[in-house]
């Protein structure tokens, strides 16, 4: 019996080792998709690049609803994938559910910045200093001295963008207005183009001449109203440039692309903790390339990297909104 | 004269946000005027604002996107008639799997066909319906009151607009001036007695959600093709629940539901315009709260407070033959 058990033991410890040796790390998407021309999208870009360089694969799904989201992780972690790398600070409750239970397995949590738990890697990134650069272009670049911000669902992380975007325009022009949107409170709020294009209509309405959309496919529809209209857009997460060259001023990028690339490389040896991305790191920064390097002009981007190099030495501080639950710039 | 400017584009931006929402409580209203509940309209429209951005992306003319676009809707209403009229199927049921597998079905062929991660390419020239400008509307602009009203507001919509505007009349005339438009309210409120006068029931309801996919397929290709320039996943948000809300709030009738429509149209279009809400009772009043109105509005209906809203009787029932 004891023979048997030690035996068993064995079995089962060399499978064990021989499922870690071939752990496929997963990626979990969030419920604007894969191919959001953003912010999930470049998970994507991420993770392809590291399959593309390396030969790996890797374990995928795009969420459809909330209630998939502690399935689907229990499941990878059940398959035995590692390192889980999660998208959206939506997944923070499963990730506090499941991780505890799966001590030997990695997670990276990506815009998830507050848990306890040790075997999480936390990746947050400083949008408001990415926000800050993209607010002081379109303030220098607005000639009706007004300035719009689309959120995409309202929820603090929006509001940390939309708050960074208007002391960049303040900074840049100490009169400008700011018109701020949000376009709901549900997670439809991600794609609905129409809304988007009714917003920015709204914003147009008002003065704005440079709309900057954080907001998931809603922002779609802001730069094409925005490029119909003639005036300027700005994306975000990844580099929206080229879907309307020469009407789209810049993107606020938020590399995490690069963020998942690394985790993957780092593979099952991925250190956990928080970390936090910010200009220093390169984990925000804005878009420059043949698309919009017409509209930005040498003094613009003088200023910007200026401003750039002060916040990076520390000399300049962009506050936060998830520090102060409010906006010295803006009212929401 | 600048407050009759921003009213006249606010009132302009409804107009944009009723159209999608009139077209689908007609469908509706015809639907359920017969008998057969719809709460697939979502997933019509759907379905329709897709296959409409697929086909005029692929041939670069709206023209043919919109006739797939109905097709496609069509062809769910088929699935809808054919369950619920012909198999006597729960007819919500039918619905909510129409919208699911309007969600499933758009994203998955987008993403095979375009390769762009469930969203059409963007759609230009004539694979958009343009905003048209109606005559003199430029040459009167400069007329007093009358002129920018026909400028701003009525003028420079697209054909879709319009279409949707005339259903309204013609609707009432159809339903309530026509001998189909008797037999067809009969029969969601006695088909017992429109079969015993020896017309088909069958055929009366098959007839009502197919016109009931025609004004869905031009709703759905209204989001994608004049709003929009393309199809993103789930982008009718929801607009045909709302559709749905108005249809009750109309108590299914078309002229009430072209006010009901316009009405909820003017939330949208105040949510989108803080400020002017702000001005004119001086507070701040959060866009969440109009964009729950129309909800709440129902539901105040609905509970008897403003007069009573009673749907075609034989409505989500079944017709079996007495033998």
């Amino acid at each position: 019996m004891t023979l048997m058990t030690k035996f068993l033991g064995a079995v089962a410890a060399t499978a064990l080792s021989a499922g870690a040796a071939l752990a496929e790390p997963a990626l979990i998407f969030d419920l604007g998709g894969k191919f959001d021309k953003s912010f999930n999208e470049a998970a994507y870009n991420g993770a392809q690049k590291w399959a593309d360089e390396t030969g790996g694969t890797y374990r995928e799904i795009e969420l459809q609803s909330e209630a998939q989201r502690e399935q689907a992780l229990r499941r990878f972690a059940d398959a035995g994938l590692n390192p889980i790398i999660t998208m959206g600070f939506a997944m923070a409750d499963p990730l506090t559910a499941v991780a505890p239970d799966y001590p030997d397995t990695k997670f990276v949590a990506i815009d998830v910045t507050w848990l306890d738990a040790p075997n999480i890697r936390q990746i947050g990134f400083a949008e408001h200093e990415g926000s800050f650069l993209v607010g002081m272009l379109a303030g220098m670049k607005s000639e009706s001295g007004t300035v719009g911000f689309i959120g995409g669902m309202d929820i603090p992380l929006i509001r940390h963008f939309g708050c960074g975007f208007a002391q960049g325009a303040k900074a840049a022009n100490p009169d400008v207005k700011i018109v701020a949107n949000m376009t709901g409170t549900t997670p439809a709020a991600w794609n609905d183009p129409v809304k988007g294009s009714e917003l920015t209509t709204a914003q147009i309405s008002q003065g704005a001449d440079v709309v900057f959309a954080a907001a998931g496919g809603t922002g779609v529809g802001v730069l094409q109203t925005a490029a119909d209209q003639d005036i300027l857009a700005i994306g975000v997460d990844s580099n929206q440039n080229h879907l309307h060259p020469g009407k789209v001023l810049t993107s606020m990028l938020k590399r995490v692309d690069v963020a998942v690339y690394d985790a993957l490389k780092a593979g099952t040896e991925v250190e956990t903790g928080v970390f936090t991305l910010g200009l220093a790191e390169d984990g925000v920064g804005y878009a420059l390339d043949e698309n919009n390097a017409s509209l930005i002009s040498d003094e613009m981007k003088t200023a910007v990297d200026a401003a750039r190099a002060q916040i990076i030495a520390g000399d300049l501080t962009v506050a936060s909104y998830y520090e102060n639950d409010s906006c010295p710039a803006l009212d929401f | 004269m600048d407050m009759y400017l921003t009213l006249l584009q606010l009132l302009d931006s409804t107009v944009r946000l009723a159209t999608p929402l009139l077209l689908a409580c007609l469908a509706g209203l015809y639907s359920e005027r017969a008998g057969i509940f719809d709460i697939g309209l979502e997933g019509k429209m759907l379905a329709a604002a897709f296959f409409s951005a697929a086909i005029a992306a692929i041939t670069g003319n709206v023209w043919v996107g919109l006739m797939a676009g109905i097709g496609a809707s069509l062809v769910l209403s088929a699935i809808h008639g054919i369950a619920s009229i012909t198999f006597r199927g729960n007819q919500l049921i039918s619905g909510v799997a129409i919208n699911f597998l309007a969600a499933g079905l758009t994203v998955l062929i987008a993403q095979a066909w375009f390769k762009q991660g469930g969203r059409t390419p963007s759609l230009i020239g004539n694979g958009r319906f343009e905003p048209i400008t109606l005559p003199f509307a430029e040459a009167l602009q400069g007329v007093p009151i009358l002129g920018p009203l026909y400028y701003e507001l009525i003028s420079g919509h697209s054909i879709l607009v319009y279409v949707a505007f005339a259903a309204v009349p013609f609707t009432w005339w159809l339903l309530f001036r026509t001998r189909f438009g008797l037999r067809l309210r009969a029969v969601g409120e006695n088909p017992a007695a429109v079969d015993t006068a020896g017309v088909s029931v069958v055929g009366l309801r098959f007839a009502a959600v197919g016109i009931c996919g025609i004004l869905c397929g031009i709703a759905g290709a209204y989001l994608s093709t004049a709003l929009q320039a393309g199809f993103v996943k789930d982008m009718s948000a929801g607009r045909g629940f709302i559709a749905l809300a108005a249809l009750i709030f109309a108590k299914w009738r078309p002229w009430h539901a072209l006010y009901a429509t316009l009405l909820f149209g003017l939330f949208g279009a105040l949510e989108t315009r803080p400020d002017i809400i702000e001005q004119l009772i001086g507070m701040k009043v959060q866009g969440q709260l109009l964009a729950a109105l129309p909800y709440v509005m129902t539901v105040i209906i609905l509970a008897g407070f403003v007069g009573k809203a009673i749907p075609p009787r034989a409505g989500g029932e079944p017709y079996v033959k007495e033998r």
